[in-house]
């Protein structure tokens, strides 16, 4: 692999232990990649606050301690801690502490505070075309697929090595080459009218991790009002799902203008056409149970943006939900609405909003367990294993109509 | 049987191998107090990953699974040893930083594909990565 001068004085540790720790981590995954160079990077966006243990925090403190600081913009993900409602989440105080401190650490190290897993709502927009390290799946197919940077999947730690040395391994989808789709995916056996609704698009994106496997998928077939939300949900549903980094929406998304641009000029590998029943079998998979009484109803993973609020806030009922309604989303959403005066809806509603966290990934959910409702494909992928409530997956229509009664409540008609 | 793959990471590590049946996510899929795959609708729900010879033919899901594979490692339930068919740009991450920080670590090795899908019948024989060798008992070790 080549080097530059800078990036081998970097590798000796001229530019201080911190970055010659990250740079030795870059340099090691970069020869495993086989990647040629390194790439210069814009922009991080930094997984790793998020506290899974004290080797996290451990790791974070030995990059402060070493004196790194971030040589690029970079935002973070969520942490464990709702730092603006700290009873939200249920924890002792030792976890709460590691926690925190895991969070303080990644600020000492030059990181915005943004602790959302949508930071491309948030501000953090990256360019077509240019090179960036992003942590946080969903984030990752969003940069990708709906921005046009070039980032490959970083996990925690990689995510600040790459961004206290600018740099990262050029492979993958860094690559023209590995941008090129190789799977069309054509959706004319699917209903136009359920091409349009948000219910349609995790369910997509969780046949589309299931189906293409790591291939890049161009999709055929949706319409070109195909909103931002529903993008962002498609791709982290895929995401969780299977190992999508990236996928062309022909005539949406910014490399596929048509066809021909997403696939590279080149006839696909395969081609695959999901059928309605397929489809539905996959929304049925989406969920551990069908009918009967939920406990609490979550929405906002990726979290919720505010034209998901306004949605939201035009289903809100004028009678007390049955069950606790959780609605998760960062601060730059919850500052929005705060500036509104449209928090008190829906507080008053008993939405409880969830800030910097959400309630997948920390202990916010009532402790008694039961069946968690949700409209989000990611969510409903990983709240069994991570909160242990049984989920049924539903539109946010559903999700507001099973709320108020407490039990299951869902428009079947669309996928019949 | 006997093949060599790439050294991702070097070592050596042997135990029971355990060839996942579907690909898994270590975040939201593996519980690294108890080193047990905790996903209840992966096939290989309530498995040990712990002093196994781990083998997968891909990974998938969240990029937080390097931050369970520290955690497993400093808390001592990691397998014996990772085998996987292609390179893994998540779980090896884990390795190298438990590395730095100056946890035990594990080796990895990368097979290939095809030599991935071969010893997904092995599952519960004993075996043995040593650097860039991976050695397989053919006597099945009951459990």
């Amino acid at each position: 692999m080549r080097l530059s001068d800078q990036e081998t004085a970097m590798l000796q540790g001229e530019a201080g232990p911190a970055v010659q720790l990250a740079m030795r981590i870059v340099t090691r995954m970069a020869d495993v990649l086989g990647a040629a160079d390194l790439a210069r990077i814009a922009s991080a966006h930094i997984d790793g606050c998020l506290h899974h243990g004290d080797g996290g925090v451990e790791f974070a403190q030995r990059l402060v301690e070493l004196g790194g600081a971030t040589a690029v913009p970079a935002t973070l993900n969520v942490g464990a801690l709702d730092l603006l409602h700290p009873k939200r989440v249920r924890a002792g105080d030792r976890r709460r502490e590691m926690a925190l401190r895991q969070m303080k650490a990644y600020e000492a190290l030059g990181c915005r505070p943004t602790w959302t897993c949508a930071p491309y709502q948030a501000g953090h927009r990256p360019r077509l075309g240019e090179h960036v390290a992003w942590g946080e799946s969903n984030a990752v197919a969003f940069a990708n697929s709906v921005l046009g940077a070039r980032t490959n999947r970083y996990g925690d730690f990689m995510d600040i090595c790459c961004a206290l040395t600018a740099r990262a391994p050029r492979t993958g989808l860094h690559l023209d080459q590995h941008r090129r789709a190789t799977a069309l995916v054509d959706l004319a056996e699917i209903a136009p009218a359920l091409k349009t609704r948000d219910v349609f698009f995790p369910v997509l994106g969780a046949w589309l991790g299931r189906a293409v496997g790591d291939r890049v998928p161009a999709i055929s077939g949706l319409p070109n009002a195909t909103t931002e939300d529903q993008l962002k949900a498609l791709g982290a549903s895929a995401a969780s799902s299977g190992a999508v980094g990236l996928f062309h929406i022909e005539g949406v998304t910014p490399e596929a203008p048509n066809l021909a641009t997403a696939l590279g000029g080149k006839p696909p590998e395969t081609v695959l056409r999901p059928s309605p029943q397929g489809l539905r079998e996959v929304r049925d998979a989406l969920s551990t149970t069908s009918s009967g009484p939920i406990h609490a109803v979550a929405v906002g993973s990726p979290h919720f943006s505010l034209r998901e609020f306004a949605d939201l806030e035009a289903l809100l009922p004028s009678t007390p939900f049955a069950v606790p309604f959780y609605a998760c989303t960062g601060r730059h959403e919850h500052q929005r609405l705060q500036a509104a005066n449209r928090l008190s809806r829906f507080e008053d509603a008993g939405v409880q909003i969830v800030v910097d966290t959400c309630v997948v990934v920390t202990p916010v959910l009532p402790p008694e367990g039961g069946v968690l409702m949700t409209n989000s494909g990611k969510f409903a992928h990983y709240a069994p294993a991570n909160t242990g409530y049984g989920v049924v997956y539903g539109s946010l229509e559903d999700c507001v109509a099973s709320a108020k009664r407490g039990h299951v409540i869902r428009d079947e008609a669309l996928w019949s | 049987m006997e093949l060599t793959g790439r050294v991702l990471h070097p070592g050596t590590g042997r135990g029971p191998l355990l060839a996942l049946s579907a690909p898994l996510s270590f975040w939201g899929g593996v519980d690294p107090r108890t080193g047990a795959v905790a996903d209840p609708r992966h096939p290989d729900h309530g498995k040990r990953l712990t002093g196994r010879v781990l083998v997968m033919g891909r990974t998938v899901g969240s990029s937080s699974s390097s931050a369970i594979m520290l955690e497993m490692l400093r808390l001592g339930t990691a397998p014996a040893a990772v085998v996987v068919g292609e390179p893994d740009a998540i779980l090896i991450l884990g390795v190298w930083v438990a590395e730095e920080l100056g946890y035990p670590t594990i080796p990895c090795l990368e097979t290939g594909k095809a030599a991935a899908r071969r010893l997904a019948c092995q599952s519960g024989h004993p075996a043995e990565v040593l650097g860039a060798r991976l050695r397989v008992s053919s006597e099945s070790s009951s459990r």
